[in-house]
């Protein structure tokens, strides 16, 4: 037992894991992102099914931390087939037109603990905001697992014009969630 | 002239459960014919309005017909004319046990739908009424159809008791429709 327990001890100490390490790989498959929209006062979770991160992430270098995201809007899942035909139309998304949309880091910032915000240039229908979204960290040997949420305002990104401008129906605030599963670069 | 005024009143259905009957005999006209005509409708802010208002108005006809068994159950309805045939007598008691199954069945099966298509139902955009059901595509779908199918039904079994009550009137002569009539009537 304590054999064991020596071994696991000094695979440890050599491990680079030990120390900071750099996360740059992102496990798609186990990673998700979603959202939520507010019908009528409803909230009604929704998804996209296809997109491609980028993380070069490392707790201790900050500064030259990066985090890119491109989805393909036309694999969105709003929960039902009528508005997932309604939201590819000229009003929502016009993924004809705009069939991606992007996500550039520009800066990252510890929030304490393992909390961190990052900000970034959101792209969305041939419109860019600026976005921070605050987000959680955490290292499980050599994978780790970020959490984070933050609202965007369709409207800002003239997601859902015309007779959908109005937030009586749908609200105009939509909360992103994504959930990225990475694991430490060799 | 004292008894005579009680036994009177003994026929009659009392004035709450008169206001229950035809309350919920506009309500539940309206939550048919607006049924019908929304899910037709292309998908539309006016659709997710319409839906919410029958969703809520199905709520309220749920809250109503439990309202109406407990008065029911500590009121008693009038008896039936003495010179009705055994059968006659087991019809009218089974159209209107039918007609309290499907009361609440209905509400409740589109309650269910609601959950297994993803949409909570939040009563008047306030009150969340617990999901029962985790989504489910194919139950949502089965749910509609039931949902669908009960109310053919329902809508069957109330020409059923609207020919009922004018036979009585009409053919029988006798006083089934008219106490549930408002008294100004005779």
């Amino acid at each position: 037992m304590n054999k064991i327990i020596a071994i696991l001890a000094t695979g440890l100490a050599f491990s680079p894991l030990a120390q900071a390490a750099e996360f740059n790989q992102i496990q798609t498959e186990k990673s998700t992102l979603g959202f939520v929209y507010k019908q009528m006062g409803v909230p009604v979770d929704g998804s996209f099914k296809k997109f491609a991160a980028q993380l070069s992430f490392d707790p201790a270098k900050l500064n030259i931390a990066k985090a890119a995201l491109d989805l393909d809007v036309t694999s969105i899942d709003t929960g039902s087939d009528e508005g997932n035909d309604e939201v590819a139309k000229k009003a929502w998304f016009n993924s004809k037109t705009f069939p991606r949309a992007k996500f550039d880091s520009t800066s990252f910032k510890a929030l304490g603990g393992n909390r961190y915000e990052v900000t970034g240039k959101m792209s969305i229908k041939g419109r860019t905001q600026i976005v921070t979204a605050p987000f959680t960290f955490n290292q499980q040997g050599s994978s780790a697992v970020v959490d984070g949420a933050f609202v965007l305002k369709r409207a800002d990104y003239a997601i859902g014009e015309g007779s959908w401008s109005d937030f009586g129906t749908v609200a105009n605030e939509i909360q992103i969630k994504f959930h990225f599963l990475a694991n430490a670069g060799k | 002239m004292q008894y005579l005024q009680q036994l009177e009143l003994s026929n009659h259905y009392t004035r709450t459960a008169m206001s229950l009957h035809w309350l919920m005999t506009i309500l539940l006209v309206c939550l048919f014919a607006v049924g019908v005509y929304m899910h037709e409708l292309p998908l539309s802010p006016w659709k997710l309005q319409v839906y919410s208002w029958h969703k809520w108005a199905g709520v309220t006809a749920f809250i109503l017909v439990l309202a109406r068994l407990a008065w029911r159950f500590t009121h008693r309805p009038p008896p039936l004319p003495i010179n009705m045939s055994r059968s006659a007598e087991f019809s009218a008691h089974a159209g209107h046990a039918l007609l309290y199954v499907l009361m609440i069945a209905i509400p409740l099966t589109g309650w269910l739908m609601s959950s297994a298509k993803g949409i909570q139902t939040v009563y008047f955009g306030i009150i969340p009424i617990p999901d029962l059901l985790a989504k489910n595509k194919e139950l949502g779908k089965l749910l509609r159809e039931v949902h669908e199918i009960l109310n053919f039904i329902m809508a069957a079994v109330v020409i059923g008791h609207i020919g009922a009550a004018l036979k009585h009137h009409l053919i029988n002569k006798d006083d089934v429709l008219t106490r549930m009539l408002p008294r100004f009537k005779r």
